[in-house]
This record gives C-alpha cells, structure tokens and sequence, in this order.
C-alpha cells in the first residue's frame, strides 16, 4: 500500500490511535484505586489539620490518619434545604458519599442560579464532619465551602466552633490561583488570621468578608479578616463563598437547627 | 559515559549552552513563566518534560518511516498528548500533594514547542536512540533555564528556596521585603532575557544578525 494512499493514512491513524488509547486507557485504570484513595486521604489529611489534631507535616502514614479520623471524627450527611441529617439514609454510605460529584449531577442537586459564589449548582447533601472533644462532646465543626476564585474555584473547609459561630480555621485543598498572590490562601499565616473571628451579625446573616489590606484582632474587627495583597479578586472570591456556604443557601437551616438544640448532635 | 559516542554525548549536552531550547531556540516560554515562581513545582514540571520529549521522540523515531507525511503532525501529537496524560495520572497515583497544583501545567507540556519541535525537527529524521537522547538533552537544557529562573524567583518573590525559608520576610517578622515583580509572570521574563543576555555574551555565536 504506497505511504500516501488514503487507506493507508486512515488505517495508520487508526493503529497509532489504538495503541495510545490502550496506553492511557490502561493507566488510567491500574492507576485509579491509588489516585481515589490519594484523594480520600488528602482531604482527610486536611480535616485533621483544620481540627489541629494532627500537624502540618506530620509524616504519619495513610494508616496513622484513618485511625485518628476515624477515633475522632464523625461524618454526616445534611440536607441542604432543611438542614437535617440524612437520617433515612437517601447515602447509604456517609464516608464515600463524594459532594462534588453530586453536585454536578442533576438528579442530586439544583441549578446555582446567580449566587455570589459563583456556583453552577448546588448539592442537595452536604458532607460535614463532626469532630468531638477528648470528653465526647462537640468541638469542632467543619464544613465544605467551594467558591470560584480568579482562574479556578477554590475548594475547602472551614471549621466552627462550638458555638457555631467562631472561626476555629479555614483550609483550601484544591485551586489553581497565581502562587505567590491569589495561592497565598494556603499560606499557614494568612489562615492563622481567620481563627477566632465571628461569622454572623445579631440576625445571624454571615457578614464575615476579607477586607483589602491588614485587619484589626478578632476582638476589635470580629468580621474582617486581612486581605490577600495583589489578590483582590481571589480575597472576594474568599468572601462570597463564605458568606454563600454558611448562608440562608448554604449551611444556614442546619446551623440554625445546630444552634436551637444548643449543640446536642 | 563509555557507551556513547562523542556525537551521542554532543546531542545530550548541547542543548545546555550552545543550543538551548529556551535561550536560543526561544521554544517553551510559555510553560517557563507560569511555573517558575517556585522550584518544587518547576522541577516536576522539568522531570516531566523531559521524560515527555525523550520518549516521544523516541516513538515517533521508531514509526517515523511509516508515518504519512500528510498527518504527520497529529500522529506527534496523538504521541505526545497520551504520554503527557500517562505523566499526569502518575503524579496523581504517587505525588498527590504536588499535581494538585501542577495538574493544569502538567496538561500544557502537551502544547510545549519543545517537545512536538524535537519529534519535528530531529526524531522524524534521526534513529530512536539518537532522538531519544536529543530529547532527553533538550528537556535538561529546558529544565537547566527553568530551575536557574525558579531559583531566583522563589529567593526574590518569597525569600525561600525549595520551600525552606532563606531570607525571613517582613510579613513573618524578618527584614526582607518581597520582590512582587518576581511573583508574576512578568517577572520571569526579565530573567530569561537576562540568561539569553548572559549566554549571548559568552557565546557570540549565537546572535543573530540584525
């Protein structure tokens, strides 16, 4: 078959497309069990820190963090529009239950509309982690919070206090902002500054923001935290999902049931 | 290197000085400004690229007398774009915490000059072990300009190297007031134009006439 004939072209471009997509089909596959449970791990990894229970860093093993995730955390599944528990079990498997994948599915979660975070839709169930205290009782609770940035959407956690209220600390596992400026929302010391500062205003709308430049201490500006330098777009994307995930769309019915049972999970 | 010969040895090193991908060649800036504000990632971006253009070269220099001249372009890029898919699945599988940011660059080596100008340029003409070597020289020339820009950057941009703390910022108490210029893309182009600078001026060579 000479080099040039059509047939020769199409049945060449097939094997070299055969070959390649067995190639990557088959890497692709060995490698996916590891890569889901790099990915498990990971945000468990984040959980833990945001909760302090282990350092940054710490070098422990895979196994070393499910034991602890697994002795002091407990997963649960929210309804986002009544802020109940899943107590029916619509998820029958709270800790593989994957909210991003949920949320963009259809049949799992509803259309974003013009919401400040930027949100093309939204879950129906939210995954929230409750950590207890060495006595038992609630200590912490984290909750997810995505939100588009400049170039990506952000993805992470914030945990409250037991009061509900109070920023214990707030981590990003996933962006793709400029390092060195917008990427500086992993910097330990900018997230440092979020703790102790207070979510809600007396009608319990969340009005914490990133403000553009360096803000006061927690005690003087409870809702302000220090904005990122040369990052504008990045801090407000910070703002709006905050102010969206803990909000009337967000986690405000269950915050709101939280905070009338005084905290009994 | 007792198993190659002195041209083997000249298609690896090459590229360094006498015919760098970036400084001469001026191929694969995009990718050498967008990574390079720290080392960590511009050295698995270096490592990727060049396993990339060494083995991409490679395969296209094993088919290159049966590849049709008329799709040539898109069988190198067929070749290119699923070892560059393989790189990333790698990454995700044994360095987690590093493609989580690097997964987006990661995905651009498949437009990298570099790597479709080697399979172009040499490998369609030029045996699998001859290509497999320009690649791998020309992805070290690459990765040589990438980490001299990361390293300046990263000390001038955010006072560190590889991560560790070198000059302490004044934003974490030190004296050392950060360079902004250096943390955005802007930044690297100075450098690089320096390099090519520096490299021009010892090798005269390599200026074109104007």
């Amino acid at each position: 078959m000479p080099r040039n004939s059509p047939a020769y072209i199409v049945l060449f471009s097939a094997i070299v497309c055969a070959v390649c997509s067995l190639f990557v089909a088959s890497s692709a596959t060995f490698l996916k069990e590891r890569q889901v449970r790099n990915a498990l791990l990971d945000k468990q990894t984040k959980v833990l820190m945001l909760a302090g229970l282990i350092e940054e860093k710490s070098g422990k093993s895979a196994e070393e963090i499910e034991a602890v995730f697994d002795a002091r955390i407990n997963t649960r599944i929210v309804k986002l529009e009544t802020g109940e528990y899943d107590t029916e079990g619509v998820i029958a498997d709270p800790a593989g239950y994957d909210q991003l994948k949920a949320s963009k599915d259809p049949a799992w979660s509803v259309a974003g509309g013009d919401n400040i975070a930027g949100l093309k839709s939204i879950p129906n169930y939210a995954k929230v982690y409750l950590v207890n205290g060495d006595d038992g009782n609630l200590e912490l609770l984290v909750l997810p919070v995505e939100g588009k940035g400049l170039w990506s959407t952000l993805y992470g956690f914030v945990a409250l206090r037991a009061d509900f209220d109070t920023v214990h600390g707030l981590t990003f596992y996933k962006h793709l902002e400029t390092p060195g400026l917008g990427g500086e929302v992993d910097n330990p010391r900018w997230r440092a500054k979020w703790a102790d500062r207070k979510v809600f205003d007396e009608n319990f709308d969340p009005v914490i923001r990133v403000i553009k430049g360096p803000a006061d201490p927690p005690d003087e500006a409870p809702f302000e935290v220090d904005g990122l330098s040369g990052a504008t777009i990045t801090s407000n994307g910070v703002t709006y999902l905050m102010q969206f995930w803990l909000g009337e769309d967000g986690f405000g019915p269950y915050l709101a049931k939280l905070r009338s049972e005084g905290g009994a999970s | 290197m007792a198993v190659m010969g002195k041209e083997e040895r000249k298609l690896v090193l090459d590229p360094f000085f006498n015919n760098n991908p970036i400084a001469l060649q001026v191929l694969g800036i995009c990718s050498a400004l967008a990574v390079t504000t720290q080392l960590k990632p511009s050295f698995v971006m270096a490592v990727a690229l060049t396993l990339v253009t060494g083995f991409s070269s490679l395969f296209v220099s094993f088919i290159r007398n049966y590849i049709p001249n008329s799709v040539r372009i898109i069988v190198q890029m067929t070749i290119i774009a699923s070892l560059v898919i393989i790189v990333d699945q790698v990454l995700k599988a044994y360095l987690y915490s590093i493609s989580t940011t690097m997964s987006v660059y990661v995905g651009l080596i498949i437009t990298n000059c570099i790597v479709m100008g080697r399979a172009e340029a040499y490998a369609m003409q030029n045996g699998p072990v001859r290509s497999f070597l320009d690649g791998i020289g020309n992805g070290l020339g690459y990765s040589l300009i990438l980490m001299g820009t990361a390293s300046i950057r990263e000390l001038l941009g955010s006072g560190k190297l590889f991560g560790y703390p070198v000059l302490t910022l004044t934003s974490e108490g030190g004296w050392y007031v950060q360079n902004g210029l250096m943390l955005i893309s802007p930044g690297a182009f100075f450098i690089i134009g320096f390099f090519i600078w520096g490299i021009r001026v010892w090798k005269p060579e390599q200026v074109e006439e104007a």
